[in-house]
């Protein structure tokens, strides 16, 4: 792949959540870029740090009771933390687009859905009425809405699942962002929507060279969409790739261990799936080690105690686990996965 | 399994027989969630239903429990119509036939102890006392993989996977036959699935229960059924066992729900075969008097949208309801 510039960098950021009952480090010490033209993929189980992390990016976390630790975010080599409420508006209008998870509660249900979309630009002074309106119903047909003039004058509650996503992904898009974020787009919605779904941002980005951000728990969407991706697991990062590399050249425990616990096509009835035992770290008192070391089968003493390095295994592909370490016992994730597909 | 099967074959479990569930909506608007379901479920298998969204697949489940009352046809559980069973007879169905919920954090009483929740069917089914409730419960708790120091707390205490197990120890309590599991999994997160999927295979294997599992993901439908059937705007396309129907699909509309699952392999993923459908589920409110596949199935003809197609044999065991079969 030639080398592309980074639109986004995230670099050390750690983010957390004053409450009650102590503070929530939801985000610890992650980095992740994302190059021009490119599906970037995040998965990790709820509550993993995956969606605040994205919010971060637009600084939609409320804050309080969240809070910047440390790190930054450049997008476009600008510090978004560093940004003016002016800097921040235009950052959220014109240039990221944010498709949320749930599109049955994200859409104001007392506005007709056209002019949702048109109220991106609020507040953009060097566009007239008419071409927002024209700007509108190009979008909404680009998204595979048909009858846009209808449409345009429909409430949220008279749309399908389907339909009401594909607003939210026009709204996104209006503005022509040059990146959007994707918080797990098609969860709330059926296989045949979602495989449309999934095939529009594909056409979208083909089309207009946008940068994505895909959250989602799926590895079959991961599969599907994504050029790399970003494994999480209990606000860190520990492992990132290419597509390719994280599916088959796998070489982290939990990367492992989440493709064991789907169920395949092809995986054989009379064996049984190989859960992850034990349930997410507690977020309070995140482990000071490696967050994943009390549900790992390979876990050594020094993964309690002692948080793994990122190590380099070629040029995309990270993975910060003490198996890498050269005194480590040698285990190959790979053979593991074969054995049981 | 598959040559037990054959030899029980004349008395299934359960039949399901023309079942329809009807709602009122207005005057003149009939929402037909289950319109003409029929099929059959023998003792100690696992039926798959699967579909998208608002296809019927939760009816036709809680008709079987009685939860709803059907609007025509009957089900039979053990040869009896579930519908005319004296007082007696229904209570020993509900303790026969039992349900597991799709959303575990709202289908457990908050102000209920643990202890509570899964012993409160013992109490009302059984002759036994407190103490021994409370020692099957425990029991129980040990077997889908809780302890007793959980007994006494309350459900917002326990994960979604803690809390699914839970409604699937209160749904034990009572020693069912039977389990309709309602989208058991598709609360949870993809490492506890796997957990809970486990789970029920393994209580299967120990106890001899039969379940009908409700699901929209299919590659997990594939993995704990041995039939599975297809349902599509309140009626029944395809029925077949897995591995024929996933090997062999014939009905158009579970041809392209199979080709759109999305596979977690980025080479397979990636090279497209998808065979796409166009628009979206119609609604089940006034449907037409047709295929009800018709408006989107690539393949209709003018008969598709005039004619209710027929359920047909064409492999055994391997039901299609499409008009294309003739052809």
């Amino acid at each position: 792949m030639a080398e592309r510039e980074n639109i986004l960098e995230i670099k050390n950021l750690s983010f957390s959540f004053k409450t009650y009952g102590g503070e929530v480090k939801a985000v610890r010490d992650v980095s992740y870029n994302l190059k021009k033209g490119e599906i970037l993929g995040i998965v990790g189980e709820s509550g993993c740090g995956k969606s605040v992390t994205a919010q971060c990016i637009m600084r939609l976390n409320p804050e309080p009771p969240g809070f910047f630790e440390g790190g930054e975010i450049l997008f476009k080599g600008k510090d978004v933390l560093k940004m003016n409420k002016k800097e921040l508006k235009e950052l959220r209008s014109k240039d990221i687009g944010f498709i949320f998870q749930d599109p049955m509660t994200s859409l104001n249900p007392t506005m007709r859905v056209g002019k949702q979309i048109e109220e991106v630009f609020n507040g953009h002074k060097d566009i007239s009425k008419a071409e927002i309106h024209e700007k509108a119903l190009n979008i909404m047909k680009l998204v595979g809405i048909s009858d846009v003039e209808k449409r345009f004058r429909q409430y949220p509650h008279e749309l399908s699942g389907g339909m009401k996503q594909r607003i939210m992904i026009a709204m996104a898009l209006v503005s022509e962002p040059s990146m959007i974020i994707c918080d797990e787009p098609t969860t709330s919605l059926d296989v045949t929507i979602e495989a449309q779904i999934l095939d529009l941002l594909l056409d979208l980005r083909s089309k207009l060279g946008t940068s994505i951000i895909m959250i989602t728990h799926d590895l079959g969407v991961i599969a599907k969409l994504c050029d790399r991706v970003v494994v999480m697991y209990g606000g860190k990062v520990v492992e990132t790739g290419t597509c390719d590399e994280i599916f088959y050249e796998t070489s982290h425990p939990y990367t492992s261990g989440l493709m064991h616990s789907i169920a395949g096509l092809e995986t054989d009835k009379d064996t049984a799936l190989k859960p992850i035992a034990g349930t997410p770290p507690d977020l309070f008192a995140p482990p000071k080690g490696c967050p994943f070391a009390a549900r790992c089968d390979y876990a050594m003493e020094v993964c309690q105690k002692n948080p793994p390095e990122q190590t380099q295994l070629t040029e995309e592909h990270m993975t910060a686990c003490w198996l890498q370490h050269p005194y480590a016992p040698k285990v190959d994730l790979r053979m593991a996965r074969k054995e049981t597909v | 399994m598959s040559e037990e099967k054959k030899i029980v074959v004349p008395e299934p479990l359960l039949k399901v027989d023309d079942l329809c569930k009807f709602f009122r909506i207005s005057r003149n608007a009939v929402l037909k969630a289950v319109n003409h379901v029929t099929f059959n479920i023998n003792k100690g298998e696992t039926v798959g239903l699967v579909g998208e969204s608002g296809c019927g697949k939760s009816t036709t489940g809680r008709c079987l429990v009685n939860l709803y009352e059907p609007t025509s046809g009957h089900v039979y559980f053990k040869g009896k119509d579930t519908m005319t069973l004296t007082k007696a007879e229904q209570m020993k169905f509900h303790s026969d036939v039992q349900m597991i919920f799709q959303n575990p954090y709202a289908s457990l009483n908050p102000r209920m102890t643990v202890g509570e929740i899964v012993s409160e069917g013992m109490k009302i089914h059984t002759k036994l006392s407190h103490a021994e409730c409370m020692e099957k419960a425990e029991a129980l708790l040990h077997r889908v993989g809780l302890n007793k120091e959980h007994m006494s707390r309350f459900s917002h205490e326990f994960s979604g996977g803690q809390r699914q197990r839970i409604g699937i120890a209160r749904a034990l309590s009572v020693d069912p036959e039977f389990i309709v599991c309602d989208e058991p999994i598709s609360a949870l997160d993809v490492s506890i699935q796997a957990q809970v999927i486990n789970m029920l295979k393994e209580l299967q294997d120990d106890l001899g229960l039969t379940y009908l599992f409700i699901a929209h993901d299919l590659s997990v439908v594939k993995y704990i059924s041995d039939r599975v059937i297809v349902m599509y705007l309140g009626t029944v396309v395809e029925e077949a066992p897995a591995d024929e129907l996933y090997a062999h699909p014939t009905h158009p509309y579970t041809k392209a729900l199979l080709s759109s699952i999305p596979v977690a392999d980025p080479k397979v993923a990636k090279s497209n075969k998808r065979i796409h459908i166009k628009g979206e589920i119609p609604s089940p409110i006034n449907p037409k008097e047709c295929c009800q596949f018709a408006d989107r199935c690539v393949y209709a003809t003018d008969r598709c949208r005039a004619e209710v197609p027929k359920r047909k044999e064409i492999e055994p065991g391997h039901f299609v309801s499409c008009h294309l079969i003739d052809q």
